[in-house]
């Protein structure tokens, strides 16, 4: 009846809907162009990001040594010399400073005392000369000492002394890459200048990272730092951190999402785990400081990897119960269903097939979530990881830094070196940060293969 | 023989709420030993919820509650020494869709007995036979035991899913509309199937299908809704039992006119 021209007056037709649907598209293309120029906007970013970190952690350095290499050892390579041969260089280099490598390499009692004491105490379960543990140190002439520095160090140790006491490569003037590849004329001016004040200079292209960076310890002469000690502290606190959340943020999901009643307290519950997950790193970092550095001190024993790593899990426990729930909610309930109607329990519905299901974007999480923790900073400064330090730690119990500690100190230095080693163990950090997110990718993978079949 | 005789299973006034809701009043029927009763009616009528309360799987929904008696072999099944879990094992469930656990055609059925604590692989293996040849799966995957239940098409995956249930020997199956996600030869199997098991077990079927519950069903109970005006624009429902008879009588002399109507199809 009357609906054929009620709906030819209702909707467009002809030229009309032409025009409305130009008018369409127009629009999608807009919010179609938008999108695209957010996603570059984010690229730049990111390229202005790497960008950045490359151009300071490589490119030419005025450098100059103490004593050429070439100087010691034909072809300029000590790598190859032993421990004899390395002695007899810092013998003759450095012949008034071997007391003080005994003393930093090898003492066992208070610097005050040292040279005081005899060797039998001074350097008491050493190995040396049995003929002088009754002198002291300063009472040895030069060849005692070289040989008690011979018996005792290792040839890496030595080489290292020979690097850095006789060597000693100094950077004058560190360039950007950026620099080193568009301003070759002005560093060639600023060598000649440094020529005059020091002979030996010369210009070398270096990348600050490199795999000496990587072995050695934290030092105090930027050609000699490496990240050494950092990068074993971050590993330290984060096996203690996911130790530590990952059971407990994984438990309290199961409970939150299978056991739960949804209460109205356990609804509070929950909307306060999800508010912790927003909760300024630094607050965490001062109840680290009160509870675990404090408190709880004869347990932590104060500033130590134990209390950052404990810190650093309360700070990402909420980011692993949060996506630690959403997986488990993911699981389809006629898994769970099918496994209660063959008389399974609930713990064992829950073991045998809601957590294998839900594990992809449980470890998932929980990497991510880890990942935030080893870029962490503000915490650990607050709960007091050391600025400086050149011991590796050892135990849970060490003194420690971290990765992003170790950048913060180095890029608060005035002098131009430090921000480019600075640069190189940013890139470090990176590298560590791509590695797990690419573990997170490939146990997702794994897992989610295996469950298919 | 058990104490009631024929009857595997008596419901006696028995109510279900969810929460504050009836869902279903004043069910009574009598579930009678190694044969296929049939539950039918229009959608929302209670049928699936009446079948999930005889093995307590209503349990698991949180304010679910039952009043009345869910009698099985004589004990009544929510008595407060009688653990659900064992209620399960015995009163066995295939459900709507399929649903294999993604492990192995081998863990699949052999997840049932390893819960129960067994451990010998020769016990298993003979277990996993046994069921997958009473589902009559076996001959299609004895050699591919390894291979993901996931990978089976549908009306395998739930045969694989009654030789799950079949593999903790329990003496009642339930199913809740077993062939609605299968495809007409799937569904074939799975009715032949179910004459088959009916030897051997107590199976109970909610059936959205008229012809499959003639074609499948010793007994059928048809059941209806109620409804009740509230307030204004508010309405109650809930499901009763409305007729329950032999099938052949239910089908060709259907007691009520709304059961004639439903049988007929003029609603559903």
């Amino acid at each position: 009846m009357s609906a054929s021209v009620s709906q030819a007056n209702l909707l467009p037709t002809g030229a009309e809907f032409q025009k409305g649907l130009a008018r369409r598209n127009f629009r999608g293309s807009v919010w179609g162009r938008f999108y695209s120029l957010s996603l570059l906007v984010a690229i730049l970013a990111l390229i202005a990001l790497v960008l950045n970190i490359v151009n300071s952690a490589f490119g030419y350095a005025i450098t100059a040594y103490e004593v050429e290499p070439t100087a010691l050892v034909a072809g300029g390579d000590v790598g190859g010399l032993d421990a004899e041969q390395l002695v007899v260089i810092l013998q003759d280099y450095q012949e008034r400073r071997l007391p003080v490598y005994i003393r930093d390499n090898l003492s066992v009692v208070d610097p005050s005392i040292f040279t005081q004491v005899p060797l039998s105490e001074s350097l008491a379960g050493r190995t040396f000369p049995a003929e002088l543990a009754a002198m002291t140190v300063t009472e040895l002439t030069r060849d005692q000492q070289a040989a008690v520095l011979a018996a005792s160090l290792s040839v890496d140790t030595l080489r290292s002394l020979v690097e850095v006491e006789v060597i000693g490569e100094q950077v004058i003037h560190p360039y950007a890459l950026s620099e080193s590849l568009f301003e070759r004329s002005r560093i060639d001016a600023e060598l000649l200048e440094a020529l005059e004040d020091e002979p030996n200079a010369r210009l070398e292209f270096r990348s600050w990272l490199n795999f000496e960076f990587l072995t050695a310890a934290g030092s105090s002469d930027p050609a000699a730092a490496g990240v050494r000690t950092a990068l074993l502290g971050t590993l330290w606190v984060i096996f203690i951190t996911v130790l530590f959340a990952f059971p407990v943020g994984v438990g309290a999901a199961i409970y939150l999402e299978e056991y739960a009643v949804p209460n109205r307290l356990n609804k509070l519950i929950e909307t306060n785990i999800r508010n912790l997950a927003g909760v300024p790193s630094i607050i965490y970092g001062l109840l680290g400081l009160a509870v675990l550095v404090r408190s709880l001190e004869f347990i932590t024993q104060g500033r130590t990897i134990l209390s950052a790593g404990l810190t650093l899990g309360l700070l990402i426990l909420p980011v692993i119960i949060i996506n630690s729930q959403e997986a488990i909610r993911a699981v389809p309930s006629s898994i769970r269903e099918a496994s209660f109607g063959v008389g399974a329990t609930k713990w064992q519905t829950i073991w045998n097939q809601v957590l294998p299901a839900a594990m992809p974007g449980i470890l998932t999480g929980t990497i991510l979530a880890m990942s935030r923790a080893v870029g962490e900073t503000a915490p650990l400064i607050v709960i007091g990881a050391s600025t400086f330090i050149v011991t590796d730690p050892t135990s849970p119990f060490a003194k420690f830094t971290a990765l992003p500690i170790q950048i913060y100190q180095w890029t608060a230095r005035p002098q131009s070196e430090f921000r480019a080693i600075a640069a190189a163990a940013i890139i470090v950090l990176l590298v560590l940060l791509l590695l797990f997110n690419a573990t997170a990718i490939i146990l997702r993978q794994r897992y989610r293969k295996s469950l298919q079949g | 023989m058990t104490q009631n005789g024929a009857y595997a299973i008596q419901l006696k006034n028995v109510d279900v709420f969810y929460g504050p809701k009836l869902a279903v009043s004043d069910v009574s029927l009598n579930i009678q030993t190694r044969r296929i009763t049939a539950f039918i009616g229009p959608s929302g009528c209670g049928k699936s919820t009446v079948l999930r309360s005889i093995n307590r799987m209503n349990d698991l929904i949180p304010g679910a509650r039952v009043q009345g008696d869910v009698t099985f072999q004589g004990q009544n099944l929510y008595a407060p020494e009688v653990d659900p879990v064992e209620v399960r094992r015995r009163i066995g469930m295939v459900f709507q869709k399929p649903n294999p656990f993604p492990k192995s055609i081998y863990d699949n059925v052999a997840y049932g007995p390893r819960l129960l604590g067994v451990r010998s692989k020769a016990v298993l293996d003979e277990i996993v036979e046994k069921s997958l040849k009473g589902a009559y799966l076996w001959d299609e995957v004895r050699s591919d035991l390894k291979k993901s239940g996931l990978a089976l098409s549908g009306g395998q995956q739930q045969r694989l899913c009654i030789a799950r249930t079949i593999a903790v020997e329990p003496e009642v199956i339930l199913m809740d509309e077993p062939c609605s996600a299968l495809d007409p030869i799937a569904t074939q199997a799975v009715e032949d199937l179910m004459k088959i098991l009916v030897k051997q077990y107590t199976i109970v079927i909610v059936t959205h299908n008229m012809q499959q519950a003639q074609r499948v069903s010793d007994f059928t109970a048809f059941f209806s809704i109620r409804k009740q005006e509230e307030t204004p624009g508010k309405e109650n429902r809930w499901g009763v039992l409305g007729e329950f008879a032999e099938t052949t009588e239910l089908f060709s002399s259907p007691n009520s006119e709304e059961t004639e109507r439903y049988i007929r199809g003029e609603f559903g």
